[in-house]
């Protein structure tokens, strides 16, 4: 058997990512578009990552899509929904892991794993509160980038209450907190632990066991990942690679069926 | 709580629009599904007869014993129904938002909305669903709260008499005798209002006649509710749902018993044939907890159909199965309804049902329409997860207002649980 690269695309509602793998262990290439399902994006991670990679379509064994926008890849093998593929991506880079909670751009889902496999789950309602479109509101009116939001709120001395029911109504919070002065870090850190408290609701609702892991491209926020540490009681892990767990699960799970595919076919033929 | 409707709405192509390219044929029905069709259509055709002749016609909710209305030979018909039907022939929003013009909550159930505006005079494009205007109202709040409110306003709209049977919730898994008693007062009291509607006397064989009817239904109709217990099973889940429109409607007629028995003959050789009204194999056996998404219903059997699921659990259909031999089992088994009793018994119930129509996993319906039924899910949740070993998915919708649900998230949320079905079984085989 010869080296068998596999390529998992994972396109959220905010962003792209793909990674491809070198028979199911050594990342060779990954990449990330900040547009994701209906946009140019998915097309443009793709290319990006083979040129990453250095290698073309024609030579990827297997290509499994993931995310909101899964049903819109054509050039893919298979697609399996993102619950599983973060749940694959988050066992591969923390073994002993429990828990996954992924934060995306519009949901938030918590995972229960056994043995590296998914056996739970609970997403949020119908609701913006507490997803990562959440800070993008909360980033706007306080006028900071997005991703300078964890920063920020590790300068706070106190914790600004903001409601945790809906983004609307905590838009208008942050506003009124600013025209009353409060100081904004104190403002972002009370934006982080409103996204915790609803996070948490849901994770209890699937029962928290260590390891517990954050996925997702709000993991990069060390101000939500610390407020989720205080609200749950148990360390949070988090990668680098966060972002990249569902692709990278689908990577994974592509892996997998590529291996059983070929075992079909030599079974066939025999 | 409806059949799903199969007549086509009332036309409204304007004359000289070219015509519709032709729609795939439908599949014939049974004879046993087509006994059933025509008890409902019936009873709202009985209701126009009544009207047009001059005598009173009553709004009943679901789960009000229905045999005092059937004894004195009154015409009857059931908002609940009325209003699964209009949202599952799409025009449940329109009638949503004359409520809400109305003033009503946008929060208040969907059936309620849509009743409400049928009420005040907003006519509705299924043709088999509209029915005549009420000039009495039965109501038993038993099926659920929001029951008392929304008969009352019916009753003030029209200044009707108002016949209420208050059910107490039950907070043990047994009925207390004072409940009975309590229960059976009002049923009486009930009979001698319903006397005065109907200018006549109320006739005791009568009434053992239909009593007699009535359970014969329900045990015919839990017999059907059986089959789902059989690997693989004879009928599609949703069948139950569509096929509740009788039980609902018709409890207390003989036709009604001897359709279900028809159909309980039919589904029997599906067994013996192997055949099932699935139109697909079943891979996986489920629990649908909660009301159907009328208005969207295509979009939820999708996903069901592309992964192999068959539903083969649904606590809402046998809890219409009224069985009893005496006026005290009756008051105990009106006692009996999802939202009226507790957690434990709730509990109980789903996960003999779950257990002995061997599930592979549940799907929710946390129904915006309905807050006692999904208040109560999350931990209804976990105990299904603790105690049966099987996931759990949840997703958000309506049973009459097609605004609360989004199809994406529901084929993500099925996906994901076909996903850890697969997962656990591949776990329990090792």
């Amino acid at each position: 058997m010869g080296t068998k690269y596999t390529l998992g695309i994972d396109v959220g509602s905010t962003t792209s990512k793909c990674i491809i793998l070198k028979d199911g262990k050594e990342i060779v290439g990954k990449s990330l578009v900040a547009v994701g399902a209906g946009t140019s994006g998915p097309d443009r991670a793709i290319k990006e990552v083979l040129e990453s990679a250095g290698l073309k379509k024609e030579e990827m064994s297997y290509v499994l899509a993931t995310g909101y926008g899964r049903n819109s890849i054509e050039m893919i093998n298979d697609q399996m929904s993102e619950l599983s593929c973060h749940a694959k991506g988050a066992s591969y880079l923390f073994p002993e892991v429990h828990t996954v909670i992924d934060i995306g751009g519009q949901d938030v889902k918590v995972l229960q794993i056994e043995n590296g496999v998914m056996v739970n789950f609970q997403m949020n309602d119908k609701c913006a509160a507490g997803t990562g479109r959440f800070l993008d509101v909360m980033a706007r009116v306080l006028e900071v980038k997005v991703g300078d939001l964890g920063e920020l709120g590790e300068k706070s001395t106190k914790q600004v209450a903001i409601s945790s029911t809906c983004t609307v109504f905590a838009e208008s919070e942050v506003i009124s907190q600013l025209a009353q002065g409060s100081d904004m870090h104190d403002i972002i850190n009370g934006i982080h632990h409103s996204i915790a408290a609803r996070v948490v609701g849901l994770a209890r609702r699937v029962g928290v066991r260590d390891q517990v892991v954050m996925t997702g491209g709000v993991a990069q926020n060390i101000g939500v990942v610390s407020a989720l540490e205080e609200e749950l009681g148990h360390k949070v892990y988090t990668s680098p690679l966060a972002q990249y767990a569902g692709a990278l699960g689908a990577a994974l799970f592509a892996f997998q069926k590529a291996n059983r595919k070929e075992k079909e076919k030599s079974q066939a033929s025999q | 709580m409806a059949e799903i409707e199969k007549t086509a709405p009332a036309a409204q192509t304007a004359p000289g629009t070219p015509a519709a390219p032709a729609k795939k044929p439908k599949r014939p029905v049974t004879p046993g599904v087509a006994a059933l069709r025509k008890v409902v259509s019936d009873v709202y055709a009985a209701a126009w007869e009544a009207k047009k002749a001059g005598r009173p016609v009553g709004w009943s909710s679901s789960k009000f014993p229905c045999e005092i209305a059937e004894a004195l030979d009154l015409a009857v018909v059931y908002p609940e129904n009325q209003a699964a039907g209009i949202a599952a022939q799409h025009d449940g929003q329109r009638l949503c938002e004359a409520a809400e013009d109305l003033g009503y909550d946008a929060d208040i159930c969907g059936y309620a909305r849509i009743s409400l505006a049928y009420a005040s005079g907003v006519e509705t494009t299924n043709v088999s669903r509209q029915m005549p205007q009420p000039d009495f109202v039965l109501c038993c709040n038993n099926i659920c709260n929001c029951m008392t409110k929304w008969y009352e306003n019916i009753a003030r709209m029209h200044n009707i008499p108002l016949i209420m049977i208050d059910v107490p919730y039950n907070n043990t898994t047994h009925v207390d005798d004072s409940a009975v008693a309590y229960i059976r007062a009002q049923f009486d009291d009930a009979i001698k209002q319903l006397e005065k509607i109907a200018g006549k006397k109320f006739d005791e064989k009568r009434f053992e006649e239909v009593c007699a009817n009535a359970n014969r239904t329900a045990k015919a109709w839990l017999k059907v509710c059986d089959y789902c217990r059989y690997e693989p099973s004879p009928m599609s889940g949703f069948d139950l749902f569509n096929h509740m429109a009788d039980v609902v409607t018709a409890r207390g007629k003989k036709e009604t018993a001897e359709a279900f028995e028809l159909l309980a003959t039919e589904l029997e050789k599906n067994v013996k044939e192997g055949k099932s009204t699935l139109p697909f194999p079943e891979k996986y056996r489920i629990m649908f907890e909660g009301i159907p998404c009328w208005p969207e219903l295509r979009a939820l059997f999708k996903p069901l159909k592309a992964n192999g699921l068959n539903v083969t659990a649904v606590v809402y259909a046998p809890a219409f199965g009224f069985v009893y031999n005496n006026m005290d089992e009756m008051m105990r088994a009106y006692c009996k309804a999802p939202n009226s009793v507790c957690l434990e018994q709730g509990v109980d119930w789903r996960e003999g049902l779950c257990r002995e129509n061997k599930v592979d996993g549940v799907l929710v319906h946390y129904n915006r329409s309905c807050k006692p039924w999904s208040g109560y899910m999350p931990e209804m949740q976990r105990r299904f997860t603790e105690d049966l070993g099987v996931p759990c998915a949840a997703f958000d919708g309506d049973q009459a207002d097609p605004r609360n649900f989004n199809v994406a998230q529901y084929e993500t949320r099925v996906q994901g649980l076909v996903e850890a079905m697969e997962a656990n079984k591949a776990a329990k085989e090792g």
